[in-house]
């Protein structure tokens, strides 16, 4: 990956598409420091990822990763309360924390707290690891294709929780999508990859008119097969 | 089966403690195992290049037969020697392997997006072993336990040839008597104990795979802990054995418990000491060895045996002379020869009764004539030793149909009787010469070397204890060769317990 230069503020939604292998998961990577770049550097927060301690760092950036990865011997709740754990909260904070996060991703804590991963449906589970991610309210949140692997409804639901969430929480956000269409509903930003290297960037409105052919191309995957939800998120 | 049950009736006390201590040994060996395997795992997990190379020296350490093992060890300070200790050395290496393997399989088995889920939020190493891998390695790891602690059970009983206690002792008892009731007596138990640890251990593994679901994986755990515990409490409580201020030791035969029994029942009788028997020991050298090392303070040593087999010293026909050798070679070394009991084991050349009354053979001499017919039985020592097979065909020209087939010492009378070989070299004062109307034929040469039965001890117990001396100089010339193949009758063919056939010679010579 060469040449790439992005910038993400606060209350601000990066979504990163392109086809897989184009290096989109790389570039979070790059911002937890499970990755350090061989040239130029990746600030967080205004520091460089190599000058933070990468413990520090990781329990400030949450991550929500592609295959989900809960931990099938803890319970949701358990799952949920990590990052927290890790940080050595008072039990009394993480149980009301877990109970605000469940109620936030809309799964009753009565209900669900005390499940196990292996008893959730595909939709639920990557609903817990959102909520996992957000546990210790971390101001920068890296999303893998949160919704990938869920059915085209679960799906939309979902997009929408996210957006409410996010109306709320105002964190700084790389969202990363194979799918425009989903890219268009949640981004205040996009970002377009091809072999590793970004082609494109500007907001939904951009995009829309952008003559160049390989961002065409992803577009009107979207455009001809209109949909409600796919429009450009309004303000 | 009757048999094994009314002998373990009449051995109640000594079965239950003998099953402590192989339940002790084993228990102990798992434990250790596991803290040495599951951290030498975690540490292949973290450098790759390492995990071969250790994977390959484990598989080999498991190759080495386990009596090998014990006898590697033997010259080694603190881990080796004779007695429990060199067995839980010998344990834990083989209880390594498998939970090493186990180990590194349970971890490395975790998906790959677990483990980067916790290191993306921020968990150290050491969080992510003990939060993550471990917890989901763990019914891999209870596995390898489980199989490691079944191989415990099996090798321990072999624990028993150094004096390490456990079942293995009526087996090796039950062998040198050639009594299957006395052999099933350890290997039924033994066999049982392996089935309940592998069910139990079986239990807790399934029951932590289910935990993950219902949450009673700790219960599990819990219930399994507690219940390890109690086992070795009371097997504590039933293996703790009188400290014994005197050490006994004695070979693995028939004739030595019997003298091992007796040397411990003089002591206890004449001076009142607390002794402490490490009978069954697996041979001369291990005897020899534990000796040196303090681990035991007397045995009954035979001097043409001391002579070359400890000393390495030509074999020599002077009864008086090798005794005087063997004695000065004892006392360079820190250990006294006391008086001889009174007879020589030496070795004698058996036949069928029937065989040589049939064609009148008296003599070695008489057989070698008959030989090249024969097919002959013999002893792994005797095979090797100078005073044993090549002197022997040597002197009287013997040769046989087929080169003499190796066999067990023990299993060679019966081989004898019931005709599958036709001569042996048997110990003159085996009760089975009795037992199975076998004939030993004369020396008519002289080629065997003298055997006379001495104790031999630790001469600074000597002088720590004189009045010890003083109780087994009083047995110095009481046993006769007939006395000792009645005794050595009453133990291999009626089956009476060595303790009981000491006590009762002692009552009488008294």
């Amino acid at each position: 990956m060469d040449d790439l230069s992005l910038m993400v503020g606060t209350g601000e939604t990066l979504a990163l598409v392109g086809a897989s292998g184009a290096g989109k998961t790389t570039v979070l990577k790059l911002v937890n420091r499970l990755l350090l770049p061989h040239a130029g550097d990746v600030r967080v927060q205004g520091r460089d990822t190599r000058e933070w301690d990468p413990i520090r760092l990781r329990r400030t950036v949450g991550y929500v990763i592609q295959e989900v990865g809960l931990f099938p011997h803890l319970t949701v709740a358990d799952n949920i309360a990590v990052v927290p754990r890790l940080e050595r909260w008072p039990d009394d904070r993480i149980a009301a924390r877990v109970r605000e996060l469940l109620e936030l991703i809309g799964l009753a804590p009565e209900t669900y707290a005390s499940r196990w991963p292996d008893e959730l449906s595909g939709g639920q589970r990557q609903r817990v690891g959102v909520a996992r991610a957000l546990a210790a309210d971390p101001p920068v949140l890296l999303m893998d294709e949160p919704f990938g692997a869920l059915d085209p409804i679960t799906r939309r639901q979902l997009q929408q929780e996210f957006r409410r969430i996010q109306a709320r929480l105002e964190k700084c956000v790389i969202l990363v999508t194979h799918d425009m269409a989903e890219a268009l509903a949640l981004g205040d930003h996009i970002g377009v990859m091809k072999d590793g290297q970004l082609i494109w960037r500007g907001t939904p409105q951009e995009i829309v008119e952008c003559p160049d052919s390989r961002v065409r191309a992803l577009v009107d995957t979207v455009l001809s097969f209109p949909r409600p939800e796919a429009r450009v998120r309004p303000g | 089966m009757t048999g094994v049950v009314g002998f373990w009736l009449t051995h109640e006390r000594e079965l239950a403690t003998f099953v402590a201590e192989h339940v002790l040994l084993v228990a102990i060996s798992t434990a250790l195992a596991v803290a040495i395997g599951v951290p030498l795992a975690v540490f292949a997990t973290r450098r790759p290049r390492l995990a071969s190379p250790l994977m390959a020296a484990a598989n080999i350490v498991q190759t080495i037969p386990s009596l090998a093992m014990f006898g590697f060890l033997l010259p080694v300070p603190l881990i080796g020697g004779i007695g429990s200790r060199a067995a839980l050395t010998v344990l834990v290496l083989y209880g390594v392997l498998p939970i090493v393997r186990s180990t590194i399989v349970g971890i490395t088995g975790i998906e790959a997006s677990i483990r980067t889920a916790g290191v993306a939020m921020g968990m150290t190493s050491r969080e992510l072993l003990r939060q993550i891998e471990l917890p989901l390695a763990l019914p891999s790891i209870v596995a390898g336990i489980r199989v490691a602690a079944v191989i415990g059970v099996g090798s321990a009983t072999i624990a028993a040839a150094i004096g390490a206690g456990g079942l293995g002792q009526y087996i090796y008892r039950g062998l040198s008597m050639v009594d299957s009731t006395v052999i099933l007596a350890g290997a039924i138990p033994a066999a049982l104990l392996a089935l309940i640890v592998d069910g139990s251990l079986l239990w807790l593994e399934r029951r932590l795979i289910a935990g993950r679901r219902t949450g009673s994986g700790r219960t599990a755990i819990g219930v399994a802990a507690s219940l390890t515990v109690l086992a070795l409490l009371g097997s504590a409580v039933l293996a703790v054995r009188s400290p014994g201020a005197i050490v006994v030791g004695s070979k693995n035969f028939t004739e030595q418990l019997i003298l091992g029994e007796m040397v411990a029942q003089v002591i206890e009788r004449e001076t009142g000491l607390p002794v402490r028997r490490r009978l069954n020991l697996g041979g001369t050298l291990i005897c020899d060895r534990a000796l040196l090392a303090g681990d035991i303070d007397v045995y009954v040593e035979y001097t043409g045996t001391a002579l070359t087999a400890i000393f390495n010293r030509p074999a020599a026909n002077d009864p008086a002379m090798v005794f005087g050798t063997v004695r000065d070679l004892y006392a360079s070394s820190g250990r006294t020869l006391l008086a001889p009991l009174g007879y020589d084991n030496t070795f004698a050349i058996l036949v069928r009764g029937a065989e040589a009354r049939a064609r009148g053979l008296r003599t070695i001499d008489d057989v070698a004539r008959v030989a090249p017919e024969w097919r002959a039985g013999f002893g792994y020592e005797f095979m090797e030793r100078p005073d044993g097979y090549p002197g022997l065909a040597k002197t009287y020209g013997l040769s046989f149909r087929t080169p003499p087939q190796v066999m067990d010492l023990t299993l060679s009378y019966r081989a004898l009787a019931t005709g599958q070989v036709d001569l042996i070299a048997g110990d003159a004062t085996a009760g089975l010469i009795k037992g199975l109307d076998l004939v030993a034929l004369e020396d008519n040469r002289r080629y065997f070397p003298p055997y006379d039965a001495v104790p031999v001890a630790s001469a600074s117990t000597l002088l720590r204890y004189p009045q010890m001396r003083k109780a087994l100089e009083g047995l110095a010339g009481r046993i006769s060769a007939a006395d000792m193949r009645d005794m050595n009758y009453a133990a291999d063919v009626q089956h009476e317990n060595p303790a009981d056939i000491a006590r009762r010679f002692l009552d009488r010579a008294r």
